[in-house]
This record gives structure tokens, sequence and C-alpha cells, in this order.
């Protein structure tokens, strides 16, 4: 980990050094800060480095789950081979293909609902009235519920046939016939990213919440005197603000939503309308038992995550003010 | 990096240990079932066991979901290590795990598994070694509405055809009475391996053969499978539900149980829920074999668990003599009574006592006997993928992207890549 | 009434029904869990909206295993430690990614980031190796370890972005004071830091509290089993029997203790109006 230490610092405009800031000072901080880092680095070197270092080995062998120990190197076969007249591999495989489009498609839609409700119901919580802190608790149930039980609830109540959702749609005459939600493959992406959103808006909720309590009151009051719109200032003052904490937010929203797997797995199983990257994975596996290959999906879903993650750092580095202070 | 040594050590250190306490108690583990009736059960012929011998045994549980517990499974066993001794393994996984597992042939003597059907033998036996023993079986058979096909007039089918006219009928008849949520017949229609068995007996069913010969030739490219699948595409939005291309076998009996289905494909586990108090058909419901294509023999699938020995285990010899307990007659009649689970052995099948508590395991004998294997043994480390492949196929069939022919030309294709490299 | 009067009881009547409609979407799947919960078997396939009858016999079922008490017992020891150990590191980390310039910071962060960014089933075979070669399987502190694979990237970074965000006045004045960088974050930060610590800390808990492969993976026998691997091996009467009524009823009975954490905690995230105060 020492190695990091020589990377390029980050090259922000240094401010004319102040009065505390004398070199002995200064090292003392440097001093401590790594030492403070130690311990969180050793245990996240002991818990991750051995899993993903072992991935990335195995997905250049014929390694399988019944026999990891005689696993053979075979190069970069399991991304993309050519013999006889065929591709073969990850990369050739348009099952791959469609999943990583149905995973991106997942994120991009349930993460931008999630941040646009979250918000809102932020917002909600964040203002004086009666009963809020059973508000707040309710709110929060969704995303206290284990996901394998709730995936599975839903799955129960978006049955077409003996479902309440149905039930409820077809009372208030919304719909005339049941709707096979999760069979159909029109309805089914939307009714993963339905029950997604539903679970995790309360995720998004309570950092934007803890980042509204964080403000400055003077703002407001400012604001208020000055008879401005409370929308405007919404836009104007509020969500500068809290943007940060909305950006990390969005990258552990983004983290989790480019590796979902218990939402889609319990709701539509291995369909491939809905495959997401890690079912992908998933099935090599386990159920084909080609760790292998499986491995190989699995850097691959690292590295597209690695890449869209820098990317959005990159587009937020403003924002998030990752390098200088 | 600390691990293989670490294991080697402790690996040698309990061989040592095993060889010196031969005579002594033994501990072993044993994972059956989860809990429920399926445990208590399991707890209780190892409770007798344990007097019988004097050993002590852990009993562990693990995952409902089969996918979930042979992940488990492999997980440990692929680590060498010796955490369950004993373990329940589905039918289709003999062909997976045989490398770890010990050959009971050789443990309990040559004819430890006679009297046991042949087929699931067959099954159980990879590269002639025995590595699991059969516990209990499990065959698709067909529900019906005893009360419905009486108050129309028919009889239950014995062809397809008669079972898609029958269902649309009384269907529609139904519908027209008032109930809407009236269908005709309900299956396992999800992507999942409940779709294999389904798909496998309609195909069996109509000469199409058996998707994979036990020789690993590849059969599925015929005319006869291919008019099975397409059959089977008809009754989506006919006789049956859109959403049946997500159900599984729970979805399937909610529907019937609720009384709104005419015909039901499922397992023999669905006749004590139908019956039970409370349900909406009980004493309505009746069971036979599930239908053939009128010149062919009507194919059921065959499911069920069967125990095994790890050959990491510590005592390995206790742990087989647990197994060859377990499995043996006795056991089983006390668990078709008690839980009217499937026996292995023929012998119970005339057993009075047993006729007695479950009356249609006698109707269905034949169909228990003769249930079709899936493509496991033969196929080994690759029947998840062509399992997956058979299923996707014909999900696609049933949701209309594919006619049965072009499906078939398609597995056939796809199922040669997997065998190329695979088996 | 005026039009002032009649804009701002608009406002009020739609914040209402803003609340009512958030609440209801949030709260009616948990609440046909707990109608579901209190029908027997045989019942469970009629949809209805109110319950008509309280049948107790899934709560008793779930009670009656000794196992389920236990299991509850491990996830609050395992969840408490998890959130523990994840502050502790997260608040250290944070004080020095957050408020000290040094060569490497960003590459610390996003190595830290790199360790969410690969599927849990991949990593799942080779942690298992580790939890084993550690010999801390079947284990809760294995539970325990393996947990901060996913709280603290999360942890570390959240708080990260709030330590930035106060004011540098504070530490100067400590600076000046020449206090230690220990104190400085125990004395300074720590008292402004509670919104975001009960925050991240209760996202901690329930995602250590929820977390099902691992716990899965790393348990084998009943009384080291967490919640969620309880109520997944909770079962019918045969194989491919779900016992929904049972599920359901252990499902309200772990939520329930959630609720009430949050209750107690949302005081601490609203003493964070204490920390604005001192901008100003």
């Amino acid at each position: 980990m020492t190695s990091t230490v020589n990377d390029s610092a980050p090259t922000g405009a240094r401010s004319p050094a102040r009065q505390y800031r004398s070199t002995k000072v200064r090292r003392q901080r440097v001093r401590a800060a790594w030492t403070f880092l130690a311990p969180m680095l050793v245990v996240l070197a002991l818990v991750a480095g051995w899993p993903l270092v072992r991935t990335f080995y195995f997905s250049f062998t014929d390694a399988s789950l019944s026999d990891t120990a005689g696993a053979v190197f075979i190069g970069l076969e399991n991304y993309l081979v050519y013999d006889s007249g065929q591709w073969y591999g990850v990369l050739a495989d348009p099952v791959w293909w469609g999943s990583v489009w149905n995973t991106a498609y997942f994120a991009v839609v349930s993460v931008s609902l999630e941040v646009v409700f979250g918000v809102i119901v932020a917002l909600i919580l964040n203002a004086e009235f009666k009963g809020r802190t059973l508000v707040r608790a309710a709110v929060l149930i969704p995303w206290a519920i284990p996901t394998i039980v709730s995936a599975q609830m839903w799955a129960w109540m978006l049955n077409d046939q003996f479902g309440i959702i149905n039930e409820l749609l077809m009372a208030l005459g919304i719909i005339s016939s049941p709707i096979a939600w999760t069979a159909d493959a029109s309805y089914s992406m939307w009714a993963v990213i339905m029950v997604d959103v539903w679970k995790t808006t309360p995720f998004v909720a309570l950092l934007a919440l803890a980042a509204l309590q964080m403000l400055p009151k003077d703002c407001y009051e400012a604001a208020e005197v000055d008879g401005i719109h409370p929308v405007r200032v919404f836009f104007k003052v509020t969500l500068p603000l809290i943007t940060p904490a909305l950006m990390v937010a969005v990258i552990f929203r983004l983290l989790d939503a480019l590796r979902v797997f218990d939402v889609i797995y319990v709701l539509t199983s291995n369909s491939t309308s809905t495959m997401s990257m890690s079912i992908y994975a998933r099935q090599q596996l386990v159920e084909f038992q080609d760790v292998g290959y499986g491995s190989a999906a699995s850097t691959l879903l690292f590295l597209i995550i690695a890449l869209a993650t820098i990317a959005y750092l990159y587009l937020g580095r403003n924002r998030l003010q990752l390098g200088g202070e | 990096m600390l691990k293989k040594p670490l294991i080697t050590a402790i690996a040698l250190s309990s061989a040592a240990f095993a060889g010196a306490s031969q005579a002594e108690a033994a501990e072993l583990t044993i994972s059956c079932g989860a809990v429920g009736a399926e445990l208590t059960l399991c707890e209780e012929g190892v409770r007798a066991w344990e007097e019988q011998t004097g050993h002590s045994v852990d009993i562990v549980s693990t995952p409902n979901s089969s996918t979930e517990r042979l992940s488990l499974y492999q997980q440990i066993l692929s680590a060498n290590s010796s955490d369950i001794d004993v373990m329940q393994i589905d039918v289709v996984w003999p062909g997976l795990l045989a490398t770890h597992l010990l050959d009971l042939g050789e443990a309990l003597g040559e004819d430890a598994a006679d009297g046991h059907f042949p087929a699931i033998v067959e099954n159980n036996t990879v590269d002639e070694r025995l590595v699991a023993m059969p516990w209990f079986t499990d065959a698709g058979v067909l529900y019906y509405r005893k009360d419905l096909l009486e108050a129309y007039g028919h009889e239950a089918p014995e062809t397809w055809q008669e079972l898609t006219e029958i269902a649309r009928e009384i269907q529609n008849a139904e519908r027209e009475a008032g109930n809407d949520s009236m269908h005709g017949f309900v299956f396992q229609g999800r992507a999942y391996e409940g779709l294999t068995c389904n798909a496998l007996e309609w195909v069996a069913s109509h000469g199409g053969g058996n998707l994979v010969e036990s020789d690993g030739e590849i059969s599925i490219n015929n005319t006869q499978a291919a008019a099975a699948l397409d059959l089977a595409a008809s009754w989506i939005g006919d006789i049956t539900p859109g959403g049946a291309l997500n159900y599984t076998e729970e979805e399937a009996r909610g529907i019937f149980q609720s009384g709104n289905a005419v015909f039901m494909r499922n397992w023999p586990y669905a006749w004590a829920l139908a019956q039970s108090e409370g349900s909406d058909v009980r004493d309505k419901v009746g069971v036979v074999k599930l239908p053939s294509s009128g010149e062919n023999q009507s194919a059921a699938t065959l499911g069920g668990w069967n125990l095994a020995v790890s050959r990491y285990s510590e005592h390995p010899e206790e742990a087989a003599e647990l197994v060859a307990f377990l499995t043996g007659q006795e056991e089983q009649k006390r668990r078709a009574i008690a839980g009217a689970y499937n026996p292995t052995l023929e012998a119970l099948y005339q057993d009075d006592e047993v006729l007695e508590a479950v009356p249609f395991f006698g109707e269905l004998y034949d169909t228990f006997v003769n249930a079709v294997a899936r493509p496991s043994a033969v196929t080994g480390d690759a029947y998840g993928r062509v399992s997956n492949a058979f299923f996707s196929t014909s999900h696609d069939v049933l949701s209309g992207n594919k006619t049965g022919e072009q499906a078939v030309a398609d597995l056939e294709r796809e199922l040669s890549r997997v065998k190329r490299r695979n088996w | 009434m005026t039009s002032r009067q009649f804009s701002k009881l608009a406002t009020r009547v739609g914040f209402w029904c803003l609340v009512a409609v958030v609440v209801v979407i949030s709260v009616f799947p948990f609440y046909y869990a707990v109608i579901t919960s209190f029908k027997p078997s045989s019942e469970l396939f009629r949809v209805e909206l109110w319950p008509s009858q309280a049948d107790l016999s899934n709560y008793i079922q779930v009670f009656s295993q000794s196992s389920f008490i236990k299991a509850i017992f491990n996830s609050v020891l395992i969840a408490t430690s998890v959130v523990f150990i994840a502050l502790l590191f997260g608040i250290t980390a944070s004080y020095a990614l957050g408020r000290v310039r040094f060569r490497g910071r960003s590459t610390v962060l996003l190595v830290i980031l790199g360790v969410s960014m690969f599927p849990q089933v991949a990593v799942l075979s080779g942690l298992f190796e580790v939890i084993r070669g550690l010999n801390l399987y079947n284990n809760p502190l294995g539970l325990i370890l393996s947990y901060t694979i996913f709280t603290l990237p999360f942890t570390v970074w959240v708080l990260t972005t709030f330590m930035k965000q106060l004011p540098m006045e504070l530490e100067e004045a400590a600076i000046m004071d020449g206090a230690t960088p220990w104190v400085t974050i125990t004395r300074v930060f720590l008292p402004l830091m509670w919104p975001a610590m009960a925050t991240t800390g209760l996202l901690a808990f329930i995602a250590a509290w929820n977390e099902f492969l691992f716990a899965l993976t790393f348990t084998l026998t009943d009384d080291q089993r967490t919640v969620p691997v309880a109520i997944a091996l909770l079962s019918g009467g045969s194989a491919y029997e779900l016992p929904w009524g049972p599920i359901m009823a252990a499902s309200v009975i772990v939520t329930v203790p959630l609720v009430v954490l949050v209750i107690i905690f949302q005081r601490r995230i609203v003493s964070g109006l204490t920390a604005g105060a001192v901008k100003g």
C-alpha cells in the first residue's frame, strides 16, 4: 500500500502558506493520516485482497467448481478465442452483451429515480411537522426488510393470478385484465426497477437528510426574509449544498445497481430479458460450474464498473472535490 | 496463502486421529432437509441410529433452494473440508459431485443397492462407482378436478390432445358461468430447472427422445420434439395463463388449490396440501399419470433425493453405515407412512401398511418406476449448461419467440457446442 | 379568504397528501406482510386488503424454534460489531482523507472504492478460503470480518465527504492550541459528525443485518446462523412448499427492532442542527 504515496498528488492551487502550516505540523499531520489509514487498509487488504486476486487469476484458467485445484492456464480463452470458424468466450456471447445492456439500463433508470424520489422524501422528512418521528421510521421500512424477503414479497404481490397489485389496479379500473408483471418481457424490467426503487429510495433519502441537517440555517432565514420562492431557494441554495453528499450516495447506489443480483434473481430468475451481469456471472460460476469462465465475466464486470466510476468521478470532479480543497 | 499447508495438516492429523479411534464413538454431521416435517422425519431416523450404534450425529440445515444447496455443498467439498459427512443430494447431482463422494459400493458391498429402483441406481452410478444411495423418489403427475370433469362428463385424459380439449371446454364454460379467473391447465413455465422437467415430459411422451441419450448423443432435433414444444406453446393464452411463463411449483399450486385450474402438472407433494383442511379443492382432486401423444408412453421426469458420503469425511465407515440405515427398508417404510415420501424400494409398493396410508402409491407405481431421468449422469459437469439451454429454448417457444422446429435445431447446435468443450 | 391564505392552505394540504402517499407506498408491502403473517396456510392464496382473522400459529411456529431466537442474538451481535468497527475506522480514515492533504490521497480513495466493484458471488470462494485459513469458519468473527468488505468503503467515503464540509476555522483553532490529530478528532469533529455517523451507522447496521450470501456460506450450524439465513431456511413440509406464513411472521419480527432503532437514532440525526449553528 505504501507505493501509492508516490502517486501524483492532487494539483489544487495552493493558497499562500498559512501560519500554522509550518513544515513540522504538516509532516506530523501526514504521518497521523497514514497511521489512521493503516488499520483500515490492512483489514481491507485482508478481506478483499486474496479474493480479488484469485478471481483475476482464475479468469485465465479452465477451473471448474468441482475441481479448482486442477486449474490449467489457458490464456485469454475465457474472454475471446477463435476456433474453427467461430468465436467463443464471454466477449463473443450475445447473452453477455444483453446482460451488459440490461444492467446499464437498470442502473441508470433506477438510480435516477431513486435520487429524485430520495431528495423529495428527504425534504419532507426535514420539514417540521407532527408525527415526524413515525414518518421517518415508516419511510425506512423498505430498506430495513431483508432483500431476500422483500423481493419474495413483491413476487407474491405482483403475481398475475393472486397478486394484490393486479387486484387493486383492476378495482381502481386502471387495467381491465391481470398483467403478468414478472413473466411478460415488456413489463418485467419495469417491475424489477420499481421494486428496486421502492427498496433503496430510503437509502438515498437518509443520506440526503443527513446532508440537509448539516446545512447552516441562516441562509434560509435570509432567503425567507427576502421573500424568495421556496422552489428557487431549493435549486439555488439547498441543492448545490447537498450535492457532494448526493454524489457519494449516487456512487454507492451505482456500484450496487451495476452489481444488482438478488432483486432480479428472485423476481425473474435467469430469464434473459432481465439478466444482469452479476446473474450472468453467477450462472457461469455456480450453475454451470465454470469458475474460469465465470471469473472472466466477473473481471469484465469489474472493469466495466471501474470505467463507469472513473468516468463519473471525472465528470463530477468539481462537485465532489476529490482532489484539492 | 496459509491455507494449503493448514488444511493438509488438519487432514493428516485427523486421519491419524481417525485411525487411532476406530473403535470409539464417532461424531458425524448430516445435512438432510431444512426444517419442518422433512427435518423431523430425518431427525427421528438419525436418533434411532444413534441409539443403535452409540455414535452421535449433528444435523445441519441447508437452504431449501436446490441450486443454493448445491453451491453450498460444492463450496465445502472443494475446500476438501470434513464439515459435513453425509449429505442429501438431488437426483441430478451425482455427475457433478462424483469426484468428492465415496464409492458406497465399496464401503457397503456390491449388493448395497439391491432392491432399489434400477433407474435411480443407474443414475447414481458414475464411472461404475455408486456415489449415492436412493432415499426417496419423485415424479411428475397430473392433478385434475374430479368434480369438474364429472360435471362435464369426462374421464381423466390419456393424451395431450384430450387434455387440451377438455381443459378448453371446461375453462370456457366456467368462465361463461361467471368464474373469470378459471384456467384450463397450469404447469411450471419459468426459465429454471422445473421447466426442464416439464419440457422433458412433453418431448419424451411424444417419442421425441431424452434430449441427450445415455451414450452422449444429442437427440433433440426431431419432428416429434418440435411438435411437443409447439403444442405446449399453443396452450399459453388459450388454456394456460400468460403468467405461467414465470410459474414455479408453488404458483401453479396456488392457482389449482384456490380452485382456478382444471388440470395441473406437479410433483406428488401437492397432494397432501390440496387435500389439507381449508383447501378450496379438498376431496375434489384426482391424480393420474401424465398424458402422452397417443402412440407413445406417458413420461414423468424423475426427481427425488439421495444420500451420499463425502470423501473427506473423518469417519467414512460410520457415515456409510448411517446412509445404509437411513435408506434401508425399515426407515423408508416409516417415512412413507408418516410423511408420504415415495420409497425407492420396489417391495414397499406392495406393503399393505404403506398402501393404506398413501393409496395412490399403488396406482402410480408404474409412473414412479418408469420415470425418465434427466441427462445428468452422461453430461456430468456440463449438465447445468445443457439444462439451461433446454429450458431457455423451451421458454422461447412458450413465449412465441421461436417455432418448435427452429428451436430444436438451434438447441442441437447449442448443445453440440457445449458437448465439444465439456463431455 | 385572501389569496395568500388560500395558497398557504393549499400548500399545507398538498404537503400532507405527499406525506400520506410516501407513507402508504413505503408501508403497504410491510402491512401486507403483517396481514399475511396472520393467515393460516390454506388461506394464503386468497387476496384480501383487510385482515379477516388473527391466526397466531405462524408466530408460534417461528418462536418455537430456539434457533430463531439465537439467530436474532447473532444478528444483533454481528451488526453492532460491524457498525462499531466501521465507524471507528471510518472516522479516523475520513479525518485523514478529508482534512489532511497528502500525496496518494485520491489513489487511496479509489482503491477503497475498488473493493466494492466485484460481484459478491465472485468474491465468495476466495473469501471462504481466507475465512477457513484464519480458522473463523462457522464463527461470528468470520462474518464480522467479511462484512467490513462492504461497510468500510461506504462509511469511509460518506464520512469523508461530510468531514470535508466542516469549516476550516474549527481545526485551525485546535491546531493553534497545539492539539494532536487524535484530540482534534475526538474533541472537535466527533460532536459535529453525529448526524453523519448516526446515518452511516444505521445504513451499515441494516446492510449487515440483512446480508444473506456470506452469512449462508460462512456458517454451518443453526446456532451460528443470522436472521436472513434463518428465515430462508424456514421451510414447509416438503421441498417445494414455500412456508409463506412463517416467513412473513419472521420478517415482521425482525423488522420491528430496526424500526425501533430508527426511532431512537433519529434524535441523533436531528441533533445535526447544532452543526449548522457553528458556522453562523
